[in-house]
């Protein structure tokens, strides 16, 4: 499939390939930086110019807990990937069902943020440019974080029904590199929002 | 190395029922079939594209007409350009790429079959839903109106109070629809060449197609984002009520042409650099020598596609941008030109003391470097700020880039066909036909694109839907308006041409243009597999190695 051998005379040596798995990933990532990128200029371009309130400083509460959350799932994730690779397969549940507790764990972590935003402050994406960006930026980083959300649940199903082994490894790799993408970019959007846009 | 490939009798012949063939065809994966289906929906859209272009061109054929009223003008004017960027221009290349870089490296199939299909659904969807808003675009009750906020849709009149009703939903959702499908099949077309290649097929030794499709595909990944990353921010502001682009809640204006020249410039980029593609595939062949200077070539596609992304506020020189932002932006447009200039020097390299045969694909190539080479002067003209001061937004601008889009990509694109349509079809396109289509075409477009840059110098606007007598511009455009017919008259020759000739044309055998690359290896049209044995390969020309056994190219590598 992706690093393959050839069988035919006159070749010099094995012929080794990347894996198209790992490529296509890494493409999607760097399309998806660029996005991001975009939405982040928006975000920077436009602090401090709404018309009215509340503003950042007024209203966000930094989201350390939740933060360290999704920082740690990068961490399990990795080392769900490297067991799977080593043919433990319990390690390997136990591990990616904590990712998936973990993921779970932030994205409840944001939709408290935003009940509170909205219900007690008045904030939504439609009341200044602050509102618009701020739910655009994050909310574009919730929606990456539930589609990963959902690629490893179903993943997890087929690991609880013993279907995941060390054949799938590669294609629990490029999982992974998404899901390491999305905590990356959180970084970013943390800095952002919470400590540049303070 | 498997040059004779086997061709099972009978096969590919037999007559189905066609239901039966319209659902192989709608539920293929095989990257041919996605190519071809592909350059149809192109063609369809050109056709299209081209009678807005003309019912634009009536218009303004004498000062003060009336053939269309200024709304039905400036939904033409935004279709036009719309279509022939996002639905003609996009998905023929695109189809080029599925169709010949598989072949080209040595692989039966791209990367992902089944993402190639859905990267093409996605593009003709798009299509479908920019031309739907002719019926929806009020509502389905109501009467229908398409997109007029042109082609870049500067905020504020892509805002809801500005535009009512749903046009500019369907032209953002169709872009954005659309630009999904191009950004899978960018990454389809990278994660072919870089891990699909038959063995002995190192970078080194790639044919210049594929590098280029390379670079093309990586170009789309961070260009055409940006563009999807606005469409989303302009629903936002549409839908939710956002505050993006709105002035009057602190939002900006420039932010959003910021945002849609990003994307806009390199586009031109990711248009043209396929276009670049085919010439280096077929001036070669028809010198009757290797390409001159394959490494810079290389060098040179990178360097474009790195500096074009960093050009894009020269389209806003006239916004007021700090003399600073001018100035860097006038330098990186006129760097922009070095690269470029290189690649003109290595195809002339190329055909300098070549054995030049001037078959049809051959003309056009050439017809390339003439007009692209003038495009290229008119775009430095430009990139000195105060010349665009002063011509920015007149037709001298809309002259300049038709005649790279024309002049150069379109003069390619059909150059590609006539060179690659014996592969596809089996069959030859007609070469007297075919010198018919690049005479009149030739003559057409000179007579209209070169003609618009003087009522630009003299001061018309673009995007007007008439003028006044007197100023000098109606003979100008009365030329350019028939100009734009002979265009026309030429199109018809080609499609004319395509069907003939499908029926009718000369057997074309394996290898019709004696070539290098691996495509001409195998049968015409190819078998569904491709290759029945994966070649392996050993230089650049691996055709030429196998027919000069005593002198193969491999010897020099």
């Amino acid at each position: 499939m992706s690093a393959m051998t050839t069988p035919f005379p006159n070749t010099p040596g094995a012929w080794n390939l990347p894996s198209r798995g790992k490529v296509a990933m890494a493409g999607l990532i760097i399309a998806e930086s660029a996005i991001f990128t975009i939405f982040v200029v928006a975000y920077l371009f436009y602090l401090g110019k709404s018309v009215t309130g509340p503003t950042p400083r007024q209203v966000l509460e930094t989201p350390i807990l939740y933060t360290i959350c999704l920082l740690s799932s990068s961490l399990t994730i990795h080392f769900a990937a490297r067991s799977l690779e080593r043919n433990q397969a319990n390690r390997f549940q136990v591990l990616w069902l904590l990712t998936v507790a973990l993921g779970g764990l932030f994205l409840y972590g944001t939709g408290q943020e935003w009940h509170r935003l909205i219900y007690e402050h008045g904030l939504t994406i439609s009341t200044n440019l602050f509102g618009t960006t701020y739910y655009s930026l994050v909310g574009l980083h919730a929606f990456h974080v539930t589609v990963g959300l959902i690629m490893l649940l179903i993943v997890a199903l087929f690991a609880l029904t013993g279907r995941v082994g060390m054949n799938q490894s590669g294609r629990i790799a490029v999982l992974s590199m998404y899901w390491h993408f999305v905590d990356a970019v959180w970084v970013v959007v943390f800095t952002v929002v919470y400590v540049l846009g303070r | 190395m498997s040059s004779n490939a086997i061709t099972i009798p009978g096969s590919q012949i037999q007559a189905r029922p066609w239901v039966d063939e319209l659902h192989q065809w709608v539920t293929t994966v095989d990257h041919k079939r996605l190519g071809i289906l592909y350059m149809l929906s192109a063609l369809l859209f050109l056709v299209i594209g081209g009678v807005e272009a003309l019912i634009i061109r009536i218009q303004l054929m004498h000062s003060h007409n009336d053939f269309v009223s200024p709304e039905v003008f400036n939904r033409m004017f935004t279709m036009h350009g719309t279509t022939m960027i996002f639905f003609v221009a996009m998905p023929v290349l695109f189809g080029f790429a599925n169709y010949l870089v598989p072949l080209m490296i040595g692989a039966r199939d791209m990367a992902f079959p089944r993402l190639n299909a859905f990267s093409f659904w996605l593009s003709f969807l798009g299509g479908l839903l920019l031309y739907f808003s002719f019926l929806g675009g009020s509502g389905l009750y109501g009467a229908g109106n398409a997109p007029d906020v042109g082609w870049w849709a500067y905020a504020p009149l892509g805002a809801r109070a500005f535009s009512p009703g749903h046009s500019s939903d369907y032209w953002t959702l169709s872009l954005l629809v659309s630009g999904f499908g191009s950004i899978g099949t960018a990454i389809n077309i990278i994660a072919t060449v870089l891990c699909m290649r038959c063995p002995g097929m190192k970078l080194s030794r790639m044919p210049l197609l594929a590098w280029l499709n390379l670079v093309m595909g990586g170009m789309v990944l961070i260009a055409i984002t940006p563009l999807s990353a606005a469409q989303i921010m302009l629903l936002i502001d549409r839908y939710l009520g956002g505050h993006f682009f709105d002035t009057q809640a602190g939002g900006s204006a420039v932010l959003w042409m910021h945002f849609f020249w990003i994307f806009g410039h390199p586009e031109v980029y990711i248009l043209v650099i396929p276009a670049f593609a085919f010439l280096s595939e077929i001036i070669p062949v028809f010198s009757r020598k290797p390409i001159f200077g394959y490494p810079v070539m290389v060098a040179a596609t990178v360097a474009i596609g790195l500096v074009s992304t960093s050009v894009w506020a020269h389209h806003m020189f006239s916004i007021g941008m700090s003399s600073y932002a001018n100035s860097f932006f006038a330098i990186t447009t006129m760097a922009v030109g070095i690269p470029t200039g290189i690649k003109i020097f290595n195809w002339i390299g190329t055909m300098w003391g070549g054995r030049i045969q001037f078959k049809v694909p051959m003309l056009f190539c050439i017809g390339f470097l003439f007009q692209f080479l003038i495009a290229g002067l008119t775009g430095i003209m430009q990139a000195a700020v105060p010349f665009d001061w002063q011509l920015t937004l007149s037709y001298f601008v809309v002259a300049h880039f038709h005649y790279v889009i024309v002049g150069g990509i379109l003069f390619a694109i059909f150059g590609a066909f006539y060179y690659w349509y014996p592969k596809m079809s089996g069959r030859m396109l007609s070469e007297s036909l075919g010198k018919w289509h690049f005479w009149l075409f030739l003559i057409g477009f000179h007579l209209t694109f070169d003609v618009m840059h003087i009522p630009g110098l003299l001061g018309m606007p673009r995007r007007i839907y008439t003028y006044e007598p007197g100023r000098g511009w109606d003979t100008l455009n009365f030329i350019v308006t028939i100009g734009a017919f002979i265009q026309a008259i030429a199109i018809l020759v080609f499609v004319a041409n395509l069907i003939i000739s499908y029926f009718k044309g000369a057997e074309a055998g394996n290898d019709p243009w004696d070539a290098w690359t691996l495509e001409w290896s195998i049968s015409s049209p190819p078998p569904a597999y491709n290759f029945a044995t994966v070649p392996t390969v050993a230089s650049r020309r691996p055709l030429w190695d196998l027919k000069h056994p005593e002198d193969p190219d491999s010897r020099y590598e």
